[in-house]
């Protein structure tokens, strides 16, 4: 799938490009969006250095599987597939509190951790195992108690009441988030009948 | 309860960073060695990341830049206006599992035409912060580790975003009305 959106906007770009015959526009734009893109990934760098080193101590003190033993029942509903005391699962629930907390810089380098360690339990290193699936539902549907960026930039647009759209964000993150793990049951096993 | 948990979110990372060191230290463990070993894992990450990354935000500005976002948009329009979707913070929900930057400056840009503290401004403050951009996790979660096929997780993300949006139209309208 991803293929085919990559597919879609390249082409339907060019061809946007070429109907409006400015078809620089397609190059300036190619190489402005890899500019951005290295761009990110150089952001990336001090973030998951940082953070990981941070969470070496954590695993180290076994934080991560106190957390991990805490939180044991919400991950193994989540997450059936993964052995209780895997250490996959301590970084999965380090990263879906920091989302939580709206701590989004922290979430990814655990989530990449967490997905390293899925993919440790994989036996097709090319393809995605559902626990990945599940992992990568919670993160793209945004869960959070605090949506600090949109609150930021409220405040800097002068806003009377920046913090009054926490609780119709919580509702609808909750919504896409139930929707995103009910949708990712469904889909699972689906795939497993199939197989 | 919001004062409480923005107050949390603040302090949130300076505790993080007091309280893992020491009670790792309390454990008589090497606490700036385990650091630094594990800081050394983000730089090949980080690189891992990059073809990825550079792939998708290319197609994504060809597909911006170019006018053909647009163009999806207004084949869009007759069918948000037929349900009363209001169809100024429509591109916002497009872009929204695209790119993050691009919506959230479309976001900006709803809250300096009619403010942010409008019906409008509200509706794009909720679509915002309540999904990430679906691109770019996948992008990024799966091309830290080399997933070439992520299964149905493309599917999912996208049907949540469209959940996120619908969710927060139908929240914001009852909340404060529209």
């Amino acid at each position: 799938m991803v293929n085919y959106i990559w597919l879609f906007m390249m082409v339907s770009g060019v061809v946007a490009g070429a109907v409006q015959g400015e078809l620089d526009l397609v190059t300036r734009a190619a190489l402005k969006g890899a500019k951005e893109g290295v761009a990110v990934c150089i952001g990336l760098i001090s973030i998951l250095v940082f953070w990981l080193g941070m969470m070496r101590i954590a695993q180290e003190a076994g934080l991560l599987d106190r957390l991990a033993r805490l939180l044991g029942p919400l991950a193994r509903f989540l997450f059936p597939d993964v052995p209780k005391d895997h250490p996959a699962m301590g970084y999965i629930l380090s990263n879906m509190s920091a989302n939580l907390f709206g701590l989004g810089n922290a979430a990814t380098p655990m989530g990449l951790k967490a997905m390293e360690e899925l993919q440790k339990l994989n036996t097709d290193k090319k393809t995605a195992t559902p626990a990945m699936c599940t992992l990568l539902a919670l993160n793209t549907s945004g869960l959070t108690l605090v949506p600090t960026t949109i609150i930021g930039i409220r405040m800097e647009y002068g806003s009377a009441n920046p913090t009054e759209i926490i609780g119709t964000t919580i509702f609808a993150t909750f919504c896409s988030t139930l929707v995103a793990i009910l949708l990712d049951r469904w889909f699972r096993s689906r795939t497993a009948f199939r197989e | 309860m919001f004062e409480t948990v923005s107050f949390l979110s603040k302090i949130m990372i300076p505790a993080i960073l007091a309280f893992i060191p020491l009670y790792a230290a309390f454990r008589k463990l090497p606490v700036y060695e385990n650091f630094v070993e594990g800081a050394k894992d983000g730089f090949p990450t980080a690189v891992q990341i990059i073809p990825h990354l550079v792939g998708m935000m290319v197609a994504v500005s060809i597909f911006r830049e170019t006018g053909a976002l647009q163009f999806y948009l207004g084949l869009f329009k007759p069918l948000l206006s037929w349900v009363r979707f209001p169809e100024e913070v429509l591109p916002l929900g497009l872009l929204r599992p695209i790119t993050g930057t691009g919506a959230l400056a479309f976001a900006e840009s709803i809250f300096s035409i009619h403010g942010p503290d409008t019906y409008l401004g509200r509706l794009a403050s909720t679509m915002q912060g309540s999904t990430d951009t679906t691109l770019y996790v996948l992008t990024v979660y799966f091309g830290a580790v080399g997933i070439r096929r992520s299964l149905y997780a493309v599917k999912v993300g996208l049907l949540a975003d469209l959940t996120g949006v619908l969710a927060s139209w139908l929240v914001v309208s009852w909340i404060f009305g529209g």
